[in-house]
């Protein structure tokens, strides 16, 4: 088709943030943002232009997508522990992948699950007070940025959520609080329309654990012998509470991808325990950030299918959760996987890490095959290519993705689907 | 294909059938008329046995965001019940919050062939419907969460007429792709993001000054008008609160005589007498409901041990955490929708609170009169997960059994109950009311529930048993639209049961409302709110989705 068509109300898969309200316009089957993308999502949507041949390939030769399953199916089959990794994907491609790996045994891991671990451990341990996108639009009157500047991974975060016109709740928008707590990078869209700067409190990320800490002593009235914490002065960490205590909806923000240190978990445990504390007499939430590369996605179906969030492994036949044991690069480095599945949908820099073992690729469209790749086989993209359900950051809401354009390529599901198939027939033998 | 299970002795309130033998035909997943000479091509011979139409249980927490926090917070509480994958079936997790296979497996294995999801947030219905669309074995159907939406607050606060809150709800179950509405702690969500602490029912919401019971009459009225079977679904204020029986029978005035459905009444029914200011309230309430035939209730029993508390009502979960077992818990403020909270909770038969609890839930039970009226729930999670009813079956069935169990526990809460001087035994006729012919009635159901020509073969046959627990834990044969699914106790076949839906009619006038609140409120498009018929088909393995009838009043 050569026609030009127009789309709207188009949900954008390229981060968390998911915004559903991009216009496009699809010509030739090459798309173009035209309105509300931003410059990350224009750019997404315009490297998936339809490349002139990509074809599956195995072992570095173009096969059919037919020869490319079998070789993958056999891959699994000679495997006694496979390793299902990457995983960015839509809904019914992740459910596809479980109900293979379920019956093959594999082990799951997702390629952003280092972050995403940061706040599983925190849920697992002792919870949080969290808030979705519409309840900040809506009713924060003070942001705290905890080591994010939020538009750095999702760069319309200030303009759909923070600088809106209007409120339900008769607050005015403009005059909201922007605080920034840690390092930061980019602080102008902290800057209000009117032009009032936000606050930088400024610290090392890691000490952001410490100054949470501190804040929630001070807030149970508790004396301080130190004068300072992570630089920060007590009596700038007392004012802060004031100003938290005089909001009517604090609003704590955090992306555990900028919080890029050992044992963040910890601060982040901190930080949610002041929350809750704070909300014994004031409303204040959390709103942690991510859900890029479908790490939301994948681990909400994996959750309710087997119970357990990623980093599990189905060889024994039930599902084995373990947070540090299953990690991709662990289980490579201690020759404890013999076969890689790597899925990867969204971002075509997500290779998969180098390693000895048969490896086979799903890959998106630009993704190029190395020769670590055993089986390419090229995949169509969620949103692009075809429909599917795609989880925003706040975990609450699945956006339906659209097809766009007509495309040979199959989707993640149809050939996991296939791969399953073909495995079956050959574990039957 | 014909099927004939033959000579069993059919329990069917439905069609005021109570232990005759008589045989039932099957073609095509339908119960259908003897078809005469006709050849059988498969024979059951259940001479002995009681048959039952499928149960069904029309309140269980089963999908949506909720659940899935639940899931993940607790794989302490899943590694104790581990299940693995066999040629047919999946693996997976049970026990509090079990994985969404595993669900639909042990709700088949015990002889239930329905299962309603009744906290569905229209932001997170895809959420549901994709869940119960990968729990196996049973029907599903989800009731969507109303009166905290900051939408309708507004509408109810410029005194929108009837007819407009009417349309709202329409949409919103249309969009949602709902059997029903349900509201949770009316107004109390959206409160608690204002900083209010409690709601009474007379109380105002601090921004938008307007009272539970306002919303109460106004979407008791507007489920009635619009024709929606099952009545308005109604989780009241002051969940767990002592004292809070007085707002319940105040919540059942607020009906205006309409129908409405109270659930899990059992944390609703408490009095504040006695030295620890908590005591029963589950005679005014069993009293209410007996003289009320507008009100219908599910009991929301609990159960002593492990499980978890998943609730849309954050007001009250946030204030209940501290009473958690295990330390943990997430609440959430949602999308100018709703709210969420979840707390892990272990109730112990020493302690005297949980003791009475228990007691009050059996009272209420044993109390009501109409067993087409109260309905066998433990809330599950909340109360007990759902493995728990072949137990919570022999407590109503047997008081030797109840009176046991009652001399176990607390016994401060113990002399303060009644539960000891009643004697009342429920029947196998009552429990097969109460979990078969009564929800469907409810919920409006007209092919499931019973064992009439026409019915969906949906149909659970069970070995007599003196020891009701044991008889309800493992029933000998399990059809599924026809299908043997279960066979003693075990998976034999894995099918994806249907999606029940209602589709009341509505004037899309209201939308001209909706588009520009979306465009300046909310964070996700207008056009992207409704979920598609397609994606109903994506979500549920392809399974079908059966619409009932709305009819006017």
């Amino acid at each position: 088709m050569s026609d030009n068509r127009a789309f709207s109300h188009v949900s954008c898969p390229f981060c968390g943030l998911a915004c559903d309200d991009l216009a496009l316009k699809v010509d030739d089957e090459k798309i173009r943002a035209t309105q509300n993308a931003c410059p990350r999502g224009a750019n997404a949507f315009a490297s998936l232009d339809p490349l002139p041949s990509i074809k599956p390939q195995v072992n570095g030769v173009d096969t059919s997508l037919e020869k490319a399953v079998q070789a993958a199916a056999q891959i699994l089959h000679q495997s006694v522990q496979p390793l299902f990794a990457g995983l960015s994907t839509d809904v019914a491609g992740m459910r596809a992948l479980m109900q293979l790996g379920d019956a093959c045994g594999a082990t799951f891991d997702h390629m952003n699950s280092e972050s995403k671990l940061r706040n599983l451990l925190v849920l697992q341990d002792s919870g949080f007070v969290n808030t979705t996108f519409a309840e900040v639009k809506n009713h924060a009157d003070l942001i705290i940025f905890f080591g994010t500047d939020a538009v750095s991974r999702f760069p319309r975060f200030f303009e759909r959520l923070v600088w809106n016109k209007d409120s339900l709740s008769g607050l005015k928008t403009s005059a909201r609080e922007i605080i920034y707590l840690g390092e930061v990078k980019n602080t102008q869209a902290g800057i209000a329309p009117e032009g009032r700067k936000p606050t930088l409190i400024k610290c090392t990320n890691e000490n952001l654990g410490e100054v949470a800490a501190a804040m929630h002593a001070l807030l149970n009235g508790k004396t301080l012998q130190a004068e300072q914490v992570g630089g920060i002065k007590i009596t700038a960490l007392n004012k802060l509470l004031e100003k938290i205590s005089a909001a009517k909806y604090t609003v704590f923000c955090w992306s555990a991808a900028d919080l890029n240190f050992l044992h963040a978990e910890l601060a982040i445990q901190s930080l949610a325990e002041l929350i809750k504390t704070i909300n014994e007499k004031t409303r204040c939430a959390g709103l942690p950030l991510g859900g890029t590369d479908a790490d939301v996605t994948a681990n909400s179906v994996h959750t309710w299918q087997s119970g357990f969030p990623i980093r599990t492994s189905f060889a024994s036949g039930k599902p084995m959760f373990d947070p540090t044991h299953f990690s991709t690069q662990r289980l490579l480095d201690n020759a404890e996987a013999d076969a890689m599945l790597w899925v990867n949908s969204f971002d075509e820099k997500r290779i998969s890490p180098a390693s000895k073992i048969p490896t086979i690729v799903l890959g998106r469209v630009g993704m190029k095959p190395t020769k670590d790749m055993q089986v390419f086989i090229p995949i169509a993209t969620p949103g692009a290519d075809h429909a599917g359900h795609f989880y925003r950051s706040d975990k609450i809401v699945a956006l339906p993705l659209r097809k766009l354009r007509e495309t040979l390529l199959p989707s993640v599901e149809q050939v996991v689907h296939a791969i399953e198939t073909s495995w079956r027939g050959q574990h039957a033998d | 294909m014909l099927i004939k299970l033959a000579g069993g002795r059919l329990i069917d309130p439905a069609n005021n059938v109570d232990g005759v033998v008589k045989d039932i035909y099957i073609i095509d997943g339908k119960i259908v008329a003897s078809p005469g000479g006709e050849k059988i091509d498969k024979e059951y011979d259940l001479r002995g046995k009681v048959v039952m139409a499928g149960a069904i249980d029309m309140h269980t927490h089963i999908g949506g965001g909720k659940v899935n926090i639940a899931r993940a917070m607790l794989p302490e509480d899943h590694r104790a019940d581990l299940v693995e994958r066999t040629k047919l079936t999946r693996s997976g997790c049970g026990h509090a919050a079990p994985s969404t296979l595993t669900t639909g497996y042990r709700y088949a294995e015990m002889g239930y062939t329905a299962c309603f999801e009744p906290a569905m947030l229209p932001t997170n219905a895809r959420q549901a419907h994709m869940e119960m669309g990968d729990t196996p074995m049973v029907d599903k159907g989800g009731y969507v969460m109303l009166g905290s939406d900051d939408f309708y607050l507004r509408m109810l606060a410029a005194k929108q007429d009837q007819k407009a809150i009417n349309d709202y709800v329409g949409w919103t179950i249309n969009g949602a792709q709902a059997l029903g509405v349900k509201v949770v702690n009316p107004g109390g969500i959206s409160a608690f993001k204002f900083n209010q602490r409690k709601l009474d029912i007379d109380e105002e919401h601090v921004h938008y000054r307007v009272t539970p019971r306002a919303i109460l009459k106004s979407l008791t009225r507007a489920v009635y008008e619009l024709g929606i079977p099952h009545p308005l679904h109604v989780h009241a204020s002051n969940l767990g609160v002592p004292g809070n029986v007085e707002t319940t029978l105040e919540t059942i005035k607020a009906a205006d005589g309409l129908p409405m459905h109270i659930t899990h009444i059992q944390f609703h029914s408490y009095g504040t007498e006695g030295d620890k200011k908590f005591s029963s309230g589950a005679a005014r309430i069993a009293e209410a409901i007996n003289q009320n035939k507008n009100i219908s209730a599910d009991v929301g029993q609990i159960m002593f041990g492990q499980t978890v508390t998943a609730s849309g009502d954050s007001m009250i979960q946030f204030k209940n955490a501290k009473y958690g077992s295990p330390k943990k818990y997430v609440v959430m403020d949602i999308e100018c929708d709703a709210g969420c909270g979840v707390v892990p909770f272990r109730y112990r038969d020493q302690n005297f609170v949980n003791a009475l609890q228990w007691a009050i839930g059996l009272e209420i039970f044993l109390l009501v009169n109409d067993p087409w009226r109260i309905f066998l729930t433990t809330d599950h999670p909340n109360g007990a997960p759902f493995t728990s009813y072949p137990r919570l079956i022999k407590l109503l069935m047997d008081k030797t059994f109840r009176k046991e169990q009652l001399a176990q526990i607390n016994p401060d809460a113990a002399a303060l109950s009644t539960l000891g001087s009643i004697e009342r035994e429920y029947s196998l006729y009552d429990i097969a009311t109460m979990t078969r012919a009564a929800p469907a009635k409810i919920l409006g159901l007209t092919d499931r529930g019973h064992l009439g020509v026409g019915g969906a073969a949906d149909i659970t046959v069970y070995r007599e048993d003196a020891d009701r627990e044991k008889m309800f834990s493992a029933p000998e044969y399990v059809f599924k639209d026809g299908e043997l699914v279960a066979r003693n106790g075990k998976i034999v076949k894995v099918v994806w049961g249907n999606t029940h839906k209602v589709k009341p009619q509505f004037d899309r006038g209201i939308e001209k409302q909706l588009k520009p609140y979306f465009d300046k409120y909310q964070t996700l498009q207008f056009e992207n709110f409704a979920i598609s018929d397609d994606e109903m088909c994506e979500c549920g393995h392809g399974s079908k989705t059966l619409l009932h009838a709305c009819r006017k009043h």
